[in-house]
């Protein structure tokens, strides 16, 4: 009996001693949210770097939405079982920042660990997003995309539009939509998710040149206040009320529009705007033919269009590992911003090309020539030099601001309210939220 | 009368019967709770590394703050009225199906089914089925001139989860009341038919007050359902909105607390929501069990 354990012992501590050795690779912790198609694409990075090298060895794992594995990884942080890499929404930036105890700068990662990474590849609209007031690059850019107007050609041709000419002003986009509703070519002129927020303030604030905060739209400071309750915004928002009432506007519900995209595809909605990361699912859903165009802005306000913001998200590096791991994620680092890598990233997902290289990499092999309207986000992003008002937002508890924006335009499509009383109130009820953000984190 | 009363001859033994069921108790239940507790005093940045101690600060902004005496308002419309709502169609069921005497078992099969559906399943089944752009009623009720948007509609937000969460529990009630209708002796209900008794009659005077004990029971089971169970639901319709008109107490927890990372303001929540849950079922059991027959 005795002899029999023993024999098993030993060939048990064999076994483990030998699966040690066969996996001495250092293990680096992936957290994403990258579902489907893309979680597949994210995969193949992973895979392809593994097999570039033999030293460390990159394990992706899907965490859920966005905010769910934000969430997690604080959770998983607060036990002290983080993860090296995760992917963390533009939205989140803000708390990561003030997070200054769990995260790894990316700067100073790469000045640690790395070997000669230069920051400046990337696109500055992009970079300044991530990067603190001193020009210090925090999280490591991955998927950023920007809101565009997608458009049905075979509706505008019915109501005898030009199927090339998107509209280019807000005036123009309800021109036209009455002129497709009349004609009977669609039920509805346009839906957008984010109506609330991403597309219908953050990036309206931006293409205008509005503030939407103090302080540089709160890259200055923790003590911001917001200040997106202008005349250009309410008008907008009081628009889209009129819109909503006459059939030319449909509402898609709060946060990403959970209807609007499916009103897009089965053509009652002519026209639609979303994330350029839509890009795939528009195309793989909608079977007339699609056209690509800028955001529209008011023909009357000056200085419009300026540039759009992006969102999508980054990589944060978190503290607590070893010294060896850490060199591997500098080194994965570098294999992702390779121009192939990202070029690839790029075409395959709709996503942003987030270094010089890989948009030339792109014109270089034609990609655009072939897929009409895939650079259109990037020409929008790029208009013009970002200035204080449209270089991007960085706010504590933003996640908890975008709800009450979703319940402000409800309450003006509810008649409840106007588009500058919702404003107002949600400037008053997010300042009080950034308030608190600031007590917690000074 | 029989004593409960057992006696146990070595000491320890009732002690150690009791241990698993004390420590799942104290692990999942009072562990948990005193942390919300004491979380609910205090003020935290979502990593955890500055915590202050804030005494009653968050209790007073919540209860101060009308739109958690909105959310509250609207959990208890929306507790009576899917309580009322899943109890009385449950019972109307259980009375049908208890008159069939060879298919029962069919029916009773399928009218169990919905209970098989998770909550966040039920809730995006409805939420096709109203879905104002793609969905089926919407499209139907057009026809009779109703304008369905639920995206804008508080009313109709608040219908839509009532009807869906409703439905979700409409098979566990219907369980128990065929139970009950099942185990009321036949030869009540004949005497009384005999003595000249309609059926309606026979039903309010002889079998629903039989089946008081039950009744009891699925109350108490359906408030808790509505207070903490509907989460999945609300977050597949409607996900709280428009404007916060489906925002209940549980679900203003989860947003608060998962995510707007407030952390303090969730847990004060939380609790002031087992203390309303705690006096609710104290003053069923307290008042409304009198009324019971067992």
């Amino acid at each position: 009996m005795f002899k029999t354990l023993l024999a098993c012992g030993t060939a048990g501590v064999a076994l483990f001693l030998g699966a040690t050795s066969a996996f001495a690779q250092t293990e680096i912790n992936w957290w994403h949210s990258m579902g489907g198609e893309l979680g597949e694409r994210l995969n193949a990075i992973a895979e392809d770097f593994n097999a570039s090298q033999d030293l460390y060895s990159v394990v992706p794992s899907y965490r859920g939405e966005y905010e769910e594995s934000m969430v997690n990884t604080i959770a998983a942080f607060r036990a002290g079982e983080q993860p090296h890499l995760v992917q963390i929404y533009e939205v989140g930036t803000g708390t990561m920042m003030a997070a200054q105890g769990a995260v790894y700068p990316v700067y100073q990662l790469m000045e640690e660990h790395g070997n000669d990474f230069d920051p400046s590849a990337y696109l500055p609209v992009v970079t300044g997003y991530y990067s603190d007031t001193e020009g210090n690059m925090l999280s490591m850019p991955f998927n950023s995309s920007t809101p565009i107007l997608y458009y049905n050609k075979d509706a505008f041709e019915a109501a005898g539009l030009d199927p090339e000419t998107p509209p280019a002003t807000w005036e123009e986009l309800a021109e036209f939509s009455q002129t497709i509703i009349d004609a009977d070519a669609a039920s509805c002129g346009f839906s957008m998710g984010y109506a609330a927020t991403w597309v219908g303030l953050e990036n309206f604030s931006a293409l205008h040149n509005q503030p939407f905060g103090t302080l540089e739209n709160g890259f200055g400071g923790l003590d911001a206040e917001f200040s997106f309750n202008g005349e250009t915004q309410a008008r907008f928002w009081d628009d889209l009320k009129t819109w909503a009432d006459a059939g030319i506007f449909m509402y898609g519900g709060p946060a990403g529009g959970p209807d609007s995209a499916p009103a897009f595809y089965s053509g009652d909605c002519a026209m639609y705007m979303n994330s350029s990361g839509s890009r795939a699912g528009v195309m793989a859903n909608s079977d007339f033919e699609v056209g690509f165009g800028m955001l529209p802005v008011y023909g009357d306000v000056d200085g419009a269009p300026q540039n759009s913001i992006i969102g999508g998200a980054t990589l944060w590096v978190l503290s607590g590992h070893e010294d060896a791991e850490y060199e591997g994620v500098a080194a994965f680092f570098d294999y992702l911003s390779s121009a192939e890598v990202q070029a690839e990233w790029h075409q395959g997902t709709g996503y942003l090309p987030i270094t010089q290289a890989a948009y030339e990499l792109s014109q270089e092999q034609g990609y655009y020539e072939e897929n009409p309207g895939a650079d259109i986000a990037i020409e929008q992003i790029n208009l013009n030099a970002p200035t204080e008002n449209s270089k991007g937002l960085r706010f504590g508890n933003f996640p908890q601001v975008r709800i009450v924006l979703d319940e402000e335009l409800q309450a003006v499509l509810a008649g409840e309210k106007t588009g500058q009383e919702a404003l107002d109130s949600a400037v008053e009820r997010g300042n009080q939220i950034l308030r608190d953000f600031q007590a917690a984190n000074s | 009368m029989q004593t409960k009363r057992s006696i146990f001859t070595n000491r320890w033994l009732p002690y150690l019967l009791l241990g698993p069921q004390l420590a799942i108790t104290l692990i999942f239940f009072i562990w948990p709770a005193s942390q919300a507790v004491k979380s609910s005093f205090e003020r935290e940045d979502p990593f955890g590394f500055r915590t202050t101690f804030i005494w009653l600060d968050n209790y007073t902004r919540i209860l101060s703050d009308p739109s958690y005496l909105n959310a509250l308002g609207r959990t208890a419309v929306f507790a009576v009225s899917v309580t009322l709502l899943s109890m009385g169609f449950a019972l109307l069921l259980a009375v049908c199906v208890d008159r069939v005497l060879r298919t029962q078992r069919f029916y009773t099969t399928l009218l169990v089914w919905p209970y098989a559906v998770a909550p966040v399943v039920a809730g995006v089944l409805w939420w096709f089925m109203f879905n104002p752009t793609i969905g089926l009623l919407p499209h139907i009720l057009d026809w009779f001139g109703m304008d369905w948007n639920h995206r804008v509609s508080g009313t109709q937000a608040m219908i839509l989860i009532t009807i869906a969460a409703a439905w979700k529990q409409i098979s566990y009630n219907f369980l128990f009341f065929l139970a009950g209708l099942q185990s009321i002796p036949a030869s009540l209900s004949e005497a009384a038919s005999i003595d000249g008794a309609g059926p309606f009659k026979r039903f309010w005077t002889i079998v629903f007050p039989l089946l008081s004990p039950t009744t009891f029971f699925l109350l108490i089971i359906n408030i808790n359902y509505v207070m903490f169970e509907t989460f999945g639901v609300i977050d597949a319709t409607t996900s709280g909105g428009p404007n916060q008109a489906t925002m209940t107490l549980v679900y203003k927890v989860y947003t608060d607390g998962v995510i707007g990372l407030n952390i303090g303001s969730s847990s004060a929540q939380s609790v002031l929501l087992m203390g309303i849950v705690i006096v609710l079922t104290f003053i069923q059991f307290r008042y409304v069990e009198r009324r019971v027959n067992y």
